[in-house]
């Protein structure tokens, strides 16, 4: 039975790989840059989700992280003479010109600069709850901002940085994305999953059950922290241009909104919202250019999208409360099943005309 | 010695004592039972020594270790385990989720054994289930442990509250209002249920009650507090012919 699983799920992955070699060789660059995003966005979620959804914990701190990540990896990964280039301004700082890494090092970096900083932040913030984690998260992702556009040496400030070699590509994005999804799903099926949900429902409950609230609580912050430190560096090598305005908070709340449309505390969830809603930012641009209907032309208006998104996001909430799976997950057992179902029904829809 | 002894504790709230001066002695084996009107401080008391509130003055110690104002899972550590007045289950978990949480504490692969599912974080995962389907037998949820802890009925979920405290593997069990909405069937069965649980884990068990027929039936010795001071204590006759705690229920008659 486990094993079974196991083949499937190695069967998933395959097949996954294949289609990726297809894209890679074979759609144009935007489509690759879209499917990449998703990639991207499929972690980011996911590290929202493993606070927010799975500990219980109010977490608003995923643009931060990934200004951290995008900007270790982008210093790591620029050759010295495209940094020289960069800092027209003032010199960098001596020690981080001549550093320099290969891609791999760089994310791992990337990840635990991250994870470090989020250890840091998390140790007095995470004895809050609710709104309050919220903000004080929120303020959190406004300072880093703030920090790096007046660390002249070492980001070049508001100016950002340019030319960061395009390392990320299908392969990268969608290998560290399968890597999370597994790594989260043992996790999350772990006594440490159970530790983190038990948290989630209820804290008292869990100090009293012998679970040590700060350690755990920290544990899932430093590695959510980690998974948004390596998407912001897989985002800063694929768009090759940096800087410190493109980690706002609005960043955080589109990744917030794909949690929330996924389903708090679903795996699966997030994969499908970050997929859907990734494609769908891109595809919904046809709106906002001038559409001609023949007898009536609609002007475009720039921002439609988002207008049409919020309105998806009210239905979602007023319809569908727990986003598209709640707490479930798509396991291959309920794939199954739904397929049988559907079968069974063609069958007798089949059927009923002859007995009648 | 005493399994568990609590010296002088004074709880203060600003300028409310909730608690004055409460002294309590466990010896392993013995059920005692705390009683006393609405509001006298009891829950209090149990917050007290299970770390939930740190006292203004007091001492608790658990074996001759001084444990006062360490933190709760510290002191569930230690091996005191607790139910709560109102049922705190986790209530979106699975029945037998619930009671593996309870396993959680003793567990000695690190985060990163456990995702990797390293041969000993397997075996540990598997000694884990085994116990717990093992208790829930003994508690008769085995035949429910695959349902939402929050979709049981209410001595139901009483019963795994405590199921899920005993997974800790405590020397000392306290429980709040365990009959609490009961039925007098059902408090009954919980009657026979705490002397079960006491004999087949090695328990002493300290329980707050307000049903007498639970208290009277199972315990050795009983306290009484009202308003936050310990008014009488000893065996269920003593308590039952005490002037002062009949006072303290009933109230004071006085000339008109």
């Amino acid at each position: 039975m486990r094993q079974n699983k196991t083949l499937k799920i190695i069967g998933v992955i395959l097949l996954l790989g294949l289609f990726i070699y297809y894209a890679q060789n074979n759609l144009d660059s935007y489509k690759i840059r879209i499917l990449n995003l998703c990639a991207i966005n499929i972690i980011l979620t996911l590290s929202l989700n493993l606070t927010n959804g799975f500990c219980g914990m109010f977490s608003l701190g995923t643009a931060g992280f990934m200004a951290i990540g995008a900007y270790t990896s982008a210093i790591l990964t620029m050759p010295p003479e495209v940094k020289q280039m960069n800092f027209f301004m003032s010199p960098m700082n001596q020690h981080l010109m001549n550093l320099n890494a290969p891609f791999i090092v760089a994310l791992i970096m990337a990840g635990l600069l991250a994870a470090l900083v989020g250890f840091l932040i998390g140790a007095p913030v995470l004895k809050l709850k609710g709104d309050y984690l919220a903000i004080a998260t929120l303020g959190f992702g406004e300072i880093i901002g703030v920090v790096f556009t007046n660390t002249q040496t070492i980001t070049n400030g508001a100016l950002g940085l340019k030319g960061i070699p395009q390392y990320t590509n299908l392969y990268w994005g969608f290998s560290l994305a399968v890597l999370t999804i597994l790594s989260l799903m043992t996790l999350l099926n772990s006594s440490y999953g159970r530790a983190f949900k038990a948290i989630r429902e209820d804290e008292t409950a869990a100090q009293a059950m012998g679970i040590n609230l700060f350690y755990h609580k920290s544990l899932a912050f430093a590695i959510s922290a980690f998974l948004a430190g390596v998407g912001g560096a897989l985002m800063a090598n694929l768009l090759s241009t940096i800087d410190p305005t493109m980690f706002k908070f609005t960043y955080t709340y589109q990744i917030l909104l794909m949690v929330v449309l996924g389903g708090m505390g679903s795996i699966t969830g997030s994969i499908m919202s970050a997929t859907i809603m990734t494609i769908m930012m891109e595809a919904l641009r046809a709106v906002e250019s001038t559409i001609d209907l023949g007898f009536v032309t609609i002007p475009g208006i720039p921002g439609m999208r988002m207008v049409i998104f919020s309105i998806i996001l009210i239905a979602v909430v007023l319809f569908l409360k727990n986003g598209i799976m709640g707490e479930n997950e798509l396991t291959f057992e309920t794939l199954e099943k739904a397929i049988q179902r559907f079968q069974s029904k063609k069958g007798r829809e089949n059927h009923e005309p002859t007995r009648g | 010695m005493n399994l568990l002894e609590v010296k002088n504790i004074t709880i203060k709230f600003g300028g409310l004592t909730a608690v004055q001066d409460f002294n309590l002695n466990l010896q392993q084996g013995q059920i005692v039972g705390l009683i006393g009107p609405n509001g006298a401080g009891k829950t209090t008391a149990f917050n007290a020594i299970t770390g939930i509130h740190k006292p203004t003055q007091g001492k608790v110690i658990l074996e001759g270790r001084d444990i006062t104002g360490l933190m709760p899972d510290k002191i569930t550590k230690l091996g005191i385990a607790r139910t709560f007045q109102n049922i705190r289950l986790f209530s979106n978990l699975s029945v037998l989720q619930n009671v593996l949480v309870g396993h959680h504490l003793r567990i000695k692969s690190s985060p990163l054994a456990a995702t990797l599912h390293l041969p000993q974080y397997i075996k540990e995962e598997k000694q884990m289930i085994e116990e717990t389907k093992e208790l829930l037998k003994s508690v008769k949820l085995d035949d429910v442990q695959d349902e939402k802890a929050g979709s049981l009925p209410y001595g139901k979920q009483r019963r795994l509250e405590i199921a899920r405290a005993l997974a800790t593997k405590p020397k000392i069990l306290l429980l709040d209002e365990p009959a609490a909405g009961m039925n007098p069937q059902e408090s009954q069965e919980l009657k026979e249920f705490i002397m079960h649980i006491r004999d087949e884990f090695n328990l002493t068990i300290f329980m707050i009650e307000h049903h007498m027929a639970v208290v009277m039936g199972v315990c050795e010795h009983i306290l009484v507090l009202d308003h936050g001071i310990t008014i009488a204590q000893g065996t269920p006759e003593q308590i039952q012919n005490d002037q002062k705690v009949i006072e303290a229920y009933l109230g004071v008659e006085t000339d008109a």
